[in-house]
């Protein structure tokens, strides 16, 4: 069985190189059924890969030890759920999920575009299929998934005996983290694949931007997703007692997301006043290679992680590949520079315009200093001889004001008119944000916040934003409930209706006010760390912490691990709040300990809990407490985001022709608003 | 043009600023990595750095107290005593013979003082290509 599954892979890369080939001799030399052989061929690739992965799957479940891949990563011991996580919880696995993807992607890009864009397709189907041909070589030849274990082949494996998924990965958010960032990093693949495609054919219009605008949009949301999932993991799992830690690997999953924030923004340029053409070109490529490179850190094991995967060999195909791809893509845009000239000037420096270049200034230099950051290591080894890191107070320091100025661009940004901006004009847009944003600021001071000027900012600019979109919809809805008579609440609905790109992306935008909330209260942050026996108390902030007994769960009980909990009462000025049960497991095939800690989540803050083991001489607990305030605001902001995205797919009511003139219409609009 | 000579100001003053804040950052936080050895050889420098030190647990030698956990790492018959101090739980990775980096400042005492361990459990994360003792950390 493992025969057919390599051998499906092997097909497969035949067929992607086929295709890719075809695709452009069918192209060049103008036979149109090889184009059109070519498209067939990338069905024939999903299947295949489909194939490939149901196989792994049904070894994984069907629990077939001598897969070396199948003893590597799973055990008789775990729940079927994990068995089947399994597929990605390892280097091969997940390349195959990443091909696999992939060829899902084309298949989809090729049937929705079966009858369009015939000039394009050709070059979108060779961009996509050399990509997949570039992941299937890695898993036809070097990190085959359906090797056979041979005994000892393995250094570390004990005779073929299962290693298990390890313990770190076996928690339900883990699960799906992998799919949903995978999603996002293969996904563009796509843009990255028209945008390509419209330069090689001189395609002059935005038509590629138009087609791929959508499925950019999911594909961030599926990256946004992936992000939010390994923080809540990174927050409940790793014992980091933080949800960002910046290691290399989060770095790699956050470097393309931030590109893609960019290009989703600047593309609205674009599409508005035909500005920077080039610099929507070079976002969407830098994209894709940071989706690539992300893949290749983690892989490579160049940078040093605490969960990176093996170091292996496959880093110099990943250099090779990088390089072929960046300089060729740079090759073109420089080639057809002259297709993508700017329509219009900046006029201003208030105005609509400027404040999106500043968007996309502190978008990009935050994804450089966070690039720099991880590879600093790499690069300070290769220039001084000494290997270098920098730490998490290297990122703060950057991005705690970058994310906050961002914050400031994300209020003032929407309401800044196209062109320029009078004073009269921001005056009445920014008078009510500002004043509630100093009363806020005053009112935190006099509570005694002053000590954290960060935190005041943060809070009054949330503040700002919140109050800016607000009045936004209120603006708008009021119009609308004025000519119909509607309800304010339905108003608002058939105002984000009529154009929901724009009142989703501030359904978007406030998702993320409430996400800056919930980093803010990182800043006050409390911890302890005590050895208690069962019937001591401990404090820590307003609660009240007792111990009452250890449980302890022996061999039997269990197939994958051992177990013992304690039981931590916890009471607040007096008030019973329930029972907190820490558990420490200890995962029998991998011989691996880990912590289940126990979270009390409220809005307010959260109270955490770890059982971190007993103390040396084996006679007290150790416990440690935190009190984490307001990190719930982050998942509350996550779902929001998710919402608001969901808005943004959602076709306009009213189709607004994106005339390049449309800056009378608002300003029009804004002046009987405002009566 | 008068809008792109203002906007060009506005954005070497912000990249200004941010690569100001990016040195100092790097120049705070920077870290060498070291090995017991190269430790050992560095004399009296090695005590104004921050260091990263890689190493194996040796076993039985953890020692948790009220005031931190204290142990020995060891490469190649060179040992270094460690107290950790930090606030963060140690990962759960960190045991009898795992691979640990420690982060923190040599003691004129000798003794490392880690603000930071991370491990990584011997026997997990897919075999390495290359020798486990090669500074593979």
């Amino acid at each position: 069985m493992e025969n057919i599954g390599a051998l499906a892979i092997l097909l497969a890369f035949c067929l992607a190189v086929y295709s890719a080939v075809c695709s452009v001799i069918g192209k060049v030399a103008k036979k149109p059924f090889l184009a059109v052989s070519a498209q067939r061929a990338v069905y024939a690739v999903f299947a295949l890969l489909t194939l490939a992965s149901g196989l792994l799957v049904y070894l994984l479940l069907a629990g077939n030890y001598t897969i070396a891949y199948v003893a590597a990563h799973s055990d008789p011991g775990m729940p079927a759920l994990y068995k089947f996580t399994a597929w990605w919880g390892g280097q091969e696995g997940s390349l195959l999920l990443w091909s696999w993807l992939l060829a899902g992607y084309s298949a989809v890009v090729m049937w929705t575009n079966r009858r369009r864009f015939r000039d394009m397709m050709p070059w979108v189907t060779f961009v996509l299929m050399a990509t997949e041909t570039f992941f299937l070589t890695l898993i036809s030849f070097p990190l085959s998934p359906f090797k056979i274990l041979i005994s000892g082949a393995k250094a570390n494996l004990v005779e073929g005996m299962p290693q298990g998924l390890n313990p770190l990965l076996q928690y339900p958010a883990m699960a799906i983290h992998p799919p949903m960032l995978y999603l996002g990093y293969v996904g563009f693949t796509v843009p990255f694949a028209f945008a390509i495609a419209a330069l090689i054919t001189k395609q002059p219009g935005d038509a590629w931007i138009h087609t791929t605008r959508r499925w950019t949009l999911v594909t961030w949301l599926f990256q946004s997703t992936g992000v939010t999932l390994g923080m809540g993991w990174a927050y409940a799992v790793l014992g980091w007692g933080g949800y960002w830690g910046w290691d290399p690997v989060e770095n790699a999953s956050l470097l393309p997301w931030i590109s893609g924030t960019a290009f989703l923004h600047s593309v609205m340029m674009q599409e508005k006043k035909g500005m920077m053409k080039v610099w929507n070109m070079v976002l969407v490529s830098g994209t894709f290679f940071l989706c690539i490179l992300g893949t290749f850190l983690t892989r490579s094991g160049i940078v040093s992680s605490v969960h990176a995967f093996a170091q292996s060999s496959i880093g110099t195909y990943f250099v090779v590949f990088l390089t072929v791809g960046i300089a060729a893509t740079i090759w073109i845009i420089l080639d057809r520079l002259k297709y993508l000239k700017s329509e219009a000037h900046l006029e201003s420096v208030v105005s609509r315009e400027s404040s999106f270049l500043f968007n996309n200034l502190i978008l990009l230099s935050s994804c450089f200093a966070v690039l720099w950051g991880t590879l600093f290591p790499v690069i300070s080894e290769a220039l001084t001889g000494e290997k270098i890191s920098v730490d998490k107070p290297f990122y703060d320091k950057i991005l705690v004001p970058v994310g906050l100025f961002l914050m400031f661009l994300t209020g003032v940004g929407p309401l800044v008119a196209w062109r320029r901006s009078s004073l009269e004009s921001l005056r009445r847009a920014f008078l009510w944000p500002s004043v509630a944003a100093l009363a806020l600021v005053a009112a935190l001071c006099f509570g005694g916040m002053y000590e954290h000027p960060y935190a005041l900012v943060s809070f009054g600019l949330c503040l700002f934003v919140t109050v800016t979109i607000a009045l936004e919809f209120w603006k708008g809805a009021n119009a609308i409930r004025a000519k119909s008579e509607m309800g304010l609440l339905r108003a608002a609905v058939e105002l984000t209706h009529r154009n929901t790109r724009r009142y989703g992306g501030y359904i978007v935008h406030m998702g993320v006010v409430l996400m800056f909330i919930g980093f803010t209260g990182a800043a006050f942050n409390k911890d302890r760390t005590v050895q208690v026996t069962p019937g001591e108390d401990f404090a820590i902030g307003h609660y009240n912490l007792r111990v009452i007994d250890v449980q302890d769960g022996g061999n039997e009980i269990n197939d994958n691990y051992e177990w013992r909990a304690v039981s931590v009462d916890v009471r607040k000025a007096g008030e019973d709040l329930g029972t907190l049960r820490p558990e420490h497991r200890f995962y029998k095939s991998s011989r691996q300990p880990a912590s289940e800690v126990a979270i009390r989540r409220r809005l307010n803050e959260d109270l955490y809990v770890n059982f971190a083991g007993m103390s040396s001489d084996e006679s007290k607990l150790v416990i440690q407490a935190y009190v984490f305030p307001l990190v719930s605001w982050i998942w509350l902001g996550y779902y929001v985001l998710l919402f608001g995205t969901l808005v943004c797919l959602v076709p306009p009511k009213v189709r607004l022709a994106y005339a390049r003139t449309e800056i009378v219409g608002i300003v029009g609009k804004r002046a009987s608003v405002e009566k | 043009m008068r809008a792109y000579a203002k906007f060009a100001i506005l954005v070497v003053a912000i990249v200004g600023v941010l690569i100001w804040l990016a040195a100092s950052g790097i120049s705070e936080t920077k870290t060498y990595y070291k090995t017991i050895a190269e430790l050992n050889a560095m004399g009296g420098q090695a005590q104004r750095e921050r260091l990263r030190v890689g190493g194996d647990v040796e076993p039985g030698s953890i020692v948790r107290s009220a005031s931190g956990v204290t142990f020995t790492l060891k490469q190649d018959a060179r040992e270094l005593k460690v107290v950790y101090t930090g606030i963060d739980p140690l990962p759960d990775t960190f045991k009898d013979g795992s691979q640990a980096l420690a982060e923190g400042r040599l003691g004129d005492d000798g003794v490392f003082r880690a603000g930071r361990i991370q491990a990584k459990c011997a026997s997990k994360y897919e075999a390495k290509p290359v020798p486990r003792n090669a500074a593979s950390l």
